[in-house]
């Protein structure tokens, strides 16, 4: 047992790389399927959304990169799937760099080849604008300012879907998938607290638990905290995606991980007790 | 061979040239890295002009004529001095305008979004009808109080005082084991989303 | 008006910042809205200056053959490439741009952060040691919500899901919500400090 623990003391770790892969790749090459039910801040998500009434405008801030794609894009596909089923009229931008390109995807494979949508009627993507907090105090005053034309170049002046639109108060809701800075944090601090609009987020798991005060205290309607986050709302929209699809992976690593804490301890104190 | 598919076996090879970093720094991760920062600062240049400057800037000034925007043209340009040391001094004025600007969106925002509606937002009930809805808000009002005493370092952390910082202690190790489990769960996710590009999208074992 | 201008400078943006918040004057917005226009656009171009940095520093690494000058040489003609790609292709769905920017820099980015999931294995492999009483609570926190929050936590325990909603809305919320008006505090006296000019390095050295 000495020399089990020594060596465990000791792993390479390589050895815990190989683990961790192997925890990933096997239930997604043999998913397992394992069952889970629903959380409270997802339906609260969920609902936000449902009240919105049909037809509705709804800001659609996607805050993120690729680094965070596989916890955010699913989330994102599965908020389009329920607006577009709504009817929804979706004005999305980012305020990350490299967020307008996936934005743009995820609005064509939803909105204009799935649903079938209309760009510039029902839905329209404004790209990226720099300034983090001080573009969403920009938009309080003059969204059209702001976004003076859409990611393709269109002056908004010339598009259907933002006649109307001049500030915060002519959309009804702000869904915000948010990677961090600038993301959830400041829409809060920045405009659901000034303009006193509803605002839902979907986030990264590292991110949520920081964002659970603004929950707590009703300055976000519902949260989505990572991949677990999107894969409840999955079942809620009826959408399997990456978010479902990768759920029994992810508890596998995470078992793995607990072990790994537990040997590393188990050694650790094995070790101490016979002043090793 | 088409763009698409081709473009998949691009970007499965510079992801297995990074995960090869799991092994040991080599060539093949140190080129990938050197493409990926060329390409992300020609990237970010490119979007910046397009999307910012000449929407915001390019287009009303020289086109529409709005004449005010040469304020914001010439600060830009004044940042450019930097490049120079005998004239660096001159960027100031832009990069003040920004840490001014900011500043003031960091007291509004944190005034007004956090400090305030989270304090009323903790203003609990400490009675109420329901056991477990009282024992919760005493909980979160203890312990908010508690985390509190703890940030205070005006007076030393000892005797009762000291009792009570500990409590405070124990909420924050609380909070922060919650972040790190979050933490674990969104690296795998990231590791997930990549292991499905390579199993899924490169080799089509996953459907 | 070396100091004395960007003091005034920040002063009066910083204050203006503030006082639209308070005051629903139109005309006041108006400006507030111009000054916050002027901020988005110096931010956009201080963007071309950090590539004009990069430049800079590669060129006398290229120039003068220091290791890995191939590399960086790959690195600037791969910026100048998407630049070029950007200005005069376009940068939207079914451009070259676009087409490097999902092929190439997406792949990269998110399999660097995935790199993240092997080593905070090894982290907590390595440091998770339950040596006191704070360290104990921080590793059986982490452990059940990282348990609870998958689906073989419902497995194990049906009612997981729900435990570990506990922890998040209460205990561990009580840790964040103070950590949020802490800082929340420490925010707004910096801010201060540097609209009032009692803080100044950011100006840097003379």
């Amino acid at each position: 047992m000495q020399k089990f623990f020594e060596f465990i003391n000791q792993l390479d770790r390589r050895i815990i790389f190989i683990f961790v892969a192997l925890a990933i790749i096997l239930p997604l090459l043999f998913p397992l399927n394992i069952k889970f039910t629903v959380t409270e801040p997802v339906r609260g998500f969920y609902e936000a959304i449902d009240k919105v009434p049909n037809g509705s405008k709804v800001l659609f801030a996607c805050d993120f990169e690729p680094g965070s794609l596989p916890e955010l894009y699913p989330m994102t596909y599965a908020a389009l799937e329920q607006m577009l089923k709504k009817d929804l009229k979706i004005i999305a931008l980012s305020l990350w760099p490299a967020g307008p390109p996936l934005v743009e995807k995820a609005l064509t494979d939803m909105a204009q080849n799935e649903f079938k949508r209309k760009y510039g009627v029902d839905y329209v993507n404004l790209g990226f604008k720099e300034g983090r907090e001080v573009v969403m105090v920009s938009m309080g005053s003059s969204i059209p300012n702001t976004f003076p034309q859409d990611y393709r170049g269109t002056k908004v002046s010339q598009i259907p879907i933002m006649q109307g639109v001049n500030n915060f108060k002519d959309v009804k809701l702000i869904v915000n998938i948010s990677a961090g800075y600038p993301g959830t944090k400041e829409w809060v601090q920045q405009v659901q607290a000034r303009y006193n609009i509803g605002l839902v987020s979907g986030c990264t798991a590292v991110s949520a638990p920081e964002y659970y005060p603004y929950y707590q205290s009703k300055q976000l309607l519902g949260l989505l905290g990572g991949m677990k986050g999107a894969a409840e709302y999955e079942i809620l929209v009826n959408r399997i995606g990456l978010g479902r699809r990768g759920m029994d992976a992810q508890s596998m690593a995470h078992v793995i991980i607990f072990l790994f804490i537990l040997l590393g301890n188990l050694a650790y104190f094995s070790l101490k007790k016979k002043g090793t | 061979m088409s763009y698409e598919i081709l473009g998949v076996w691009v970007a499965a090879f510079f992801t297995l040239c990074i995960f090869s970093f799991l092994y040991r720094d080599n060539f093949f991760y140190k080129l990938a890295e050197h493409i990926f920062v060329g390409i992300s600062a020609g990237y970010g240049v490119a979007l910046q002009i397009e999307n910012v400057l000449k929407p915001n800037l390019f287009k009303p000034l020289f086109q529409e004529g709005k004449m005010l925007l040469i304020i914001p043209f010439i600060l830009s340009a004044l940042l450019f001095s930097r490049l120079y040391s005998k004239i660096s001094w001159l960027s100031r004025w832009a990069l003040a305008l920004l840490i001014g600007i900011f500043s003031g969106a960091a007291i509004i925002g944190f005034a007004s979004g956090d400090l305030i509606l989270q304090i009323n937002a903790n203003l609990l009930p400490l009675k109420t009808n329901s056991f477990l809805t009282t024992f919760n808000n005493f909980i979160l009002t203890f312990g908010l109080i508690t985390c509190l005493l703890y940030f205070f370092f005006s007076k030393e952390h000892k005797g009762g005082f000291g009792f009570v910082t500990k409590l405070g202690i124990y909420f924050l190790m609380i909070s922060f084991g919650a972040s790190f489990g979050y933490t674990v769960m969104s690296r795998m996710s990231l590791l997930i989303g990549r292991v499905y590009f390579i199993f899924g999208q490169w080799l089509g074992i996953i459907q | 008006m070396r100091k004395e201008v960007p003091l005034i400078i920040t002063f009066l943006a910083g204050a203006f910042f503030i006082a639209d918040y308070f005051i629903p004057h139109t005309g006041f917005s108006d400006l507030a809205a111009k000054i916050n226009g002027w901020a988005i656009i110096v931010l956009a171009a201080s963007y071309i200056l950090g590539v004009l940095n990069i430049l800079r520093i590669n060129y006398g690494r290229v120039a003068k053959r220091e290791k890995d000058w191939i590399l960086k040489l790959i690195l600037v003609l791969c910026m100048f490439f998407m630049l070029g790609a950007g200005i005069f292709g376009g940068i939207t769905e079914g451009t070259l741009f676009d087409w490097f920017f999902v092929n190439t820099f997406t792949p990269m980015q998110a399999t660097m952060f995935a790199l993240l999931a092997f080593y905070i294995a090894s982290a907590a492999f390595r440091a998770f040691r339950v040596r006191t009483v704070q360290a104990a609570l921080l590793a059986i926190t982490a452990v059940l919500v990282m348990i609870g929050r998958v689906p073989i936590g419902e497995t194990i325990w049906k009612s997981f899901p729900d435990f570990t909603e506990w922890i998040m809305n209460v205990p561990q919320l009580a840790g964040k919500r103070a950590i949020l008006i802490g800082a929340a505090l420490g925010a707004i006296a910096t801010g201060l400090k540097v609209i009032t000019g009692l803080e100044r390095t950011y100006m840097g050295q003379d």
